[in-house]
């Protein structure tokens, strides 16, 4: 790995997101957008409000990386710069981390007015610190962007790359607790949660929600968050392949 | 003497279940302009995809300047422009030519220099997708010839550009071969190779020649090149018949 190549990557891959404009403006706005909506949708129970909310905050960072993400790693495929790219001295983990990292940036932007919006303008409660909220948010979007850049090597056009959202997230989202608590579930469909990653962020976040103190099990699902990136990088460098049929 | 910049050994290549490249043999000299060439489809593209190790190949081998194709080392040494222009649209030019200049820790005066070797100095600032399809091939270019390759792989460089653009590249390639650059291209318009020092015709995933533009067309008793390839192709195929 090269830190010179991975970061010029990021400089680049930001560069091309900069021009567009409209892709910016609904990946920082369109969260708090959301949360605002709910936010009103739920005024006559701030309760629910609280809680939906904080899982959302997780959520939303999650799917719009992993959409991005998605679809900028296979535009890279499709014009046959990455073809281009794998003749050159980078290798695939520069290629990886530079764009994890340059929409972690992005995301951490979404991440911090998404939360500004939710926890000051729309009053969501937390019990815990709100830099675990926004912690959690950041990790959860890296690993939305990671597991990205792995599925988008399965994706051979923009339509089955848009497809993987409903395959690969919807059930994560079903299961993750938001609409049902995880141990109410069919115990079958518990035991498949808890291989999701997902299920992981959302209990961190509840945790902080519900606990003045950092508990035992925000740092156990945060590890797992962590980890979890590291193995999709790794993935996703190996099914990157430099010779192709 | 010196060893061959290419050498291709029994080379079998297939793609979506069909054989593309059917047992290639041959040595590409260093130093030289040397032309592939043949028709859409024979496999140009495929073999120029094996040279810079991007291809799955069946069996066989393929040496570049004396390491296997597509090693580490060799992509610091190989510039590849592909078929179609593979530069990001959505950068400008000078954008385009830092990052790949970045990957070979080369300098911002090495850009400079690039950009008015392709005369692009004037559109530095602009998108890639506003510009012109010859402006886009030769930004294209400018990204591979950015490292100062040894060895620069051509896939049809010269195809919709108008002849004076065409006229200045070649000048630029032969400039490139005086300076001890292996340039291999392809190209499936024949009237391009009187420009190279050698020529392989390709047809079929086949070989049909590998020899200098006037051997060829003294072997084969033509005045053109076009004509030369019709002869040696259907030479080929009578005494496949016979
Ligand atoms: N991605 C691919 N998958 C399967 N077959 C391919 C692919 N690309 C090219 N081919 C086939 O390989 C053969 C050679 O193609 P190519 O090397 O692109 O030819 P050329 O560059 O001479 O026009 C053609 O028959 C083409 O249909
Ligand atoms: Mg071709």
């Amino acid at each position: 790995m090269s830190l010179r190549i991975a970061t010029m990557t990021v400089w680049r891959v930001l560069n091309q997101l900069r021009r567009d404009r409209r892709t910016v403006a609904l990946l920082l706005i369109m969260p708090s957008v959301l949360m605002t909506l709910l936010r009103y949708v739920f005024d006559g129970s701030p309760m629910v409000f609280d809680h939906i909310g904080v899982t959302l905050l997780g959520i939303f960072p999650f799917i719009v990386m992993f959409l991005v993400t998605s679809v900028a790693m296979l535009r890279e495929r499709t014009s046959g710069t990455l073809e281009r790219l794998l003749t050159t001295p980078i290798s695939k983990l520069d290629l990886l981390v530079g764009y994890g990292t340059a929409f972690a940036l992005v995301a951490a932007v979404q991440t911090l007015l998404t939360c500004a919006t939710t926890l000051w303008l729309l009053d969501l409660h937390v019990c815990g610190n709100l830099s675990f909220v926004i912690g959690i948010s950041v990790a959860d979007a890296v690993l939305g962007a990671a597991l990205g850049l792995l599925v988008s090597a399965f994706a051979a056009t923009e339509f089955q790359a848009v497809q993987f959202m409903p395959a690969i997230v919807l059930p994560q989202l079903l299961l993750c607790g938001l609409f049902a608590p995880r141990d109410s579930m069919a115990s079958w469909l518990d035991a498949a949660s808890s291989l999701m990653p997902l299920s992981y962020v959302v209990e961190a976040l509840s945790e902080v929600a519900r606990h003045a103190e950092a508990t035992a099990i925000l740092w156990r699902d945060l590890g797992i968050v962590v980890g979890l990136i590291g193995v999709c990088l790794v993935l996703a460098a190996v099914t990157l392949r430099r010779k192709t049929p | 003497m010196e060893a061959a910049a290419i050498a291709v050994k029994n080379l079998v290549v297939t793609r979506g279940g069909r054989r593309v490249l059917h047992q290639l043999n041959v040595d590409i000299p260093r130093g030289h302009i040397t032309g592939l060439l043949g028709p859409s489809g024979c496999g140009k593209t495929t073999l120029m995809r094996c040279v810079v190790g991007v291809q799955r190949v069946e069996s066989g081998t393929v040496t570049v300047l004396g390491d296997a194709a597509g090693s580490a080392a060799l992509r610091r040494r190989v510039g590849y422009v592909t078929q179609s222009p593979s530069v990001y649209a959505d950068l400008s030019v000078a954008d385009n030519l830092s990052y790949f200049a970045s990957l070979f820790g080369a300098s911002k005066q090495r850009v400079r220099k690039t950009m008015s070797d392709v005369e692009l100095s004037d559109s530095a600032n602009q998108l890639v997708s506003q510009l012109s399809g010859g402006q886009r091939t030769r930004v294209s270019l400018a990204c591979a010839l950015i490292s100062e390759p040894e060895l620069l792989v051509l896939d049809e460089p010269t195809v919709g550009l108008d002849p004076v653009l065409r006229a200045q590249l070649w000048q630029q390639f032969h400039e490139l071969a005086d300076s001890g650059v292996t340039v291999l291209l392809s190209s499936h318009v024949m009237d391009e190779a009187t420009h190279c020092h050698r020529l392989l015709l390709m047809r079929d995933g086949s070989f049909v020649a590998d020899d200098t533009p006037d051997a060829l067309l003294s072997q084969t008793a033509t005045l053109d090149l076009e004509s030369a390839f019709l002869a040696l192709v259907s030479d080929r195929t009578d005494s496949q018949e016979a």
